[in-house]
């Protein structure tokens, strides 16, 4: 098991009450499998089916390896212009 | 010239203009979002920008590698602004030069249609009656915070 930080912005920081969350994830856990861990948690309401997940500053595919020394993102749906 | 930035002071259109124009150009394009005073029926206050700014700032400068390839436009300038803005406020401003219009025009169109789809950035709009929302694209109405 490992711990991995995840950042989290705006709508989604309002609802899981603060601007990063500490999962514990087994080693070769993908970004579904993280999402799977956040649904777990008060404030995961607001989650559409398929969240936008950033590893390194990139969007990732869901099947994406998550490692703990990712920066990891958990992103709303964007709102710029 | 390629420039792109998220900036906390208001943005000036003219001064991004002034600053791709050269003698080589025939075109300058610029568009500029600003701070429209409804939404949805809903009188609007201010909005507040936020942003993931690392990432926002690294799909800004590969929008505008991609605008590069797609429009052989070379000078372009992006300034996008985060903090709590009034009304009427520019929000985003695009600037492209060309020495033909046609790529200018079509480059910040790019521009402004990719920054929508996939830059992390974040709008909360405030209401003249108090409330405030966090604007949701993807859904009919946003989520109310109160």
């Amino acid at each position: 098991m490992s711990t991995v930080t995840v950042q989290l912005f705006a709508s989604y920081a309002e609802s899981f009450g603060g601007p990063t969350l500490d999962i514990p994830l087994k080693s070769g856990s993908t970004v579904a499998d993280l999402l799977e861990e956040l649904r777990s948690l008060p404030g995961a309401s607001i989650l559409p089916n398929s969240p936008r997940v950033a590893i390194n500053r990139k969007f990732a595919s869901h099947d994406q390896l998550v490692d703990a020394h990712d920066e990891i993102a958990l992103i709303p749906p964007v709102a710029g212009g | 010239m390629k420039r792109v930035a998220l900036v906390t002071r208001a943005i000036d259109p003219a001064a991004l203009i002034a600053s791709i124009a050269s003698t080589g150009y025939g075109a300058i394009c610029l568009f500029a979002g600003t701070v429209r005073d409804t939404s949805d029926g809903r009188g609007v206050s201010a909005i507040d920008y936020s942003a993931y700014t690392s990432m926002a700032e690294a799909e800004l400068e590969q929008i505008a590698a991609e605008a590069a390839d797609r429009f052989g436009v070379t000078s372009l300038i992006v300034e996008h602004r985060i903090g709590v803005l009034s009304l009427g406020e520019t929000s985003v401003a695009i600037a492209a030069a060309h020495a033909h219009r046609a790529p200018a025009f079509d480059c910040t169109r790019y521009v402004i249609e990719e920054i929508k789809k996939r830059v992390p950035i974040w709008k909360m709009e405030h209401y003249i009656d108090g409330t405030r929302e966090w604007v949701d694209p993807t859904r009919a109405a946003g989520v109310t915070t109160k």
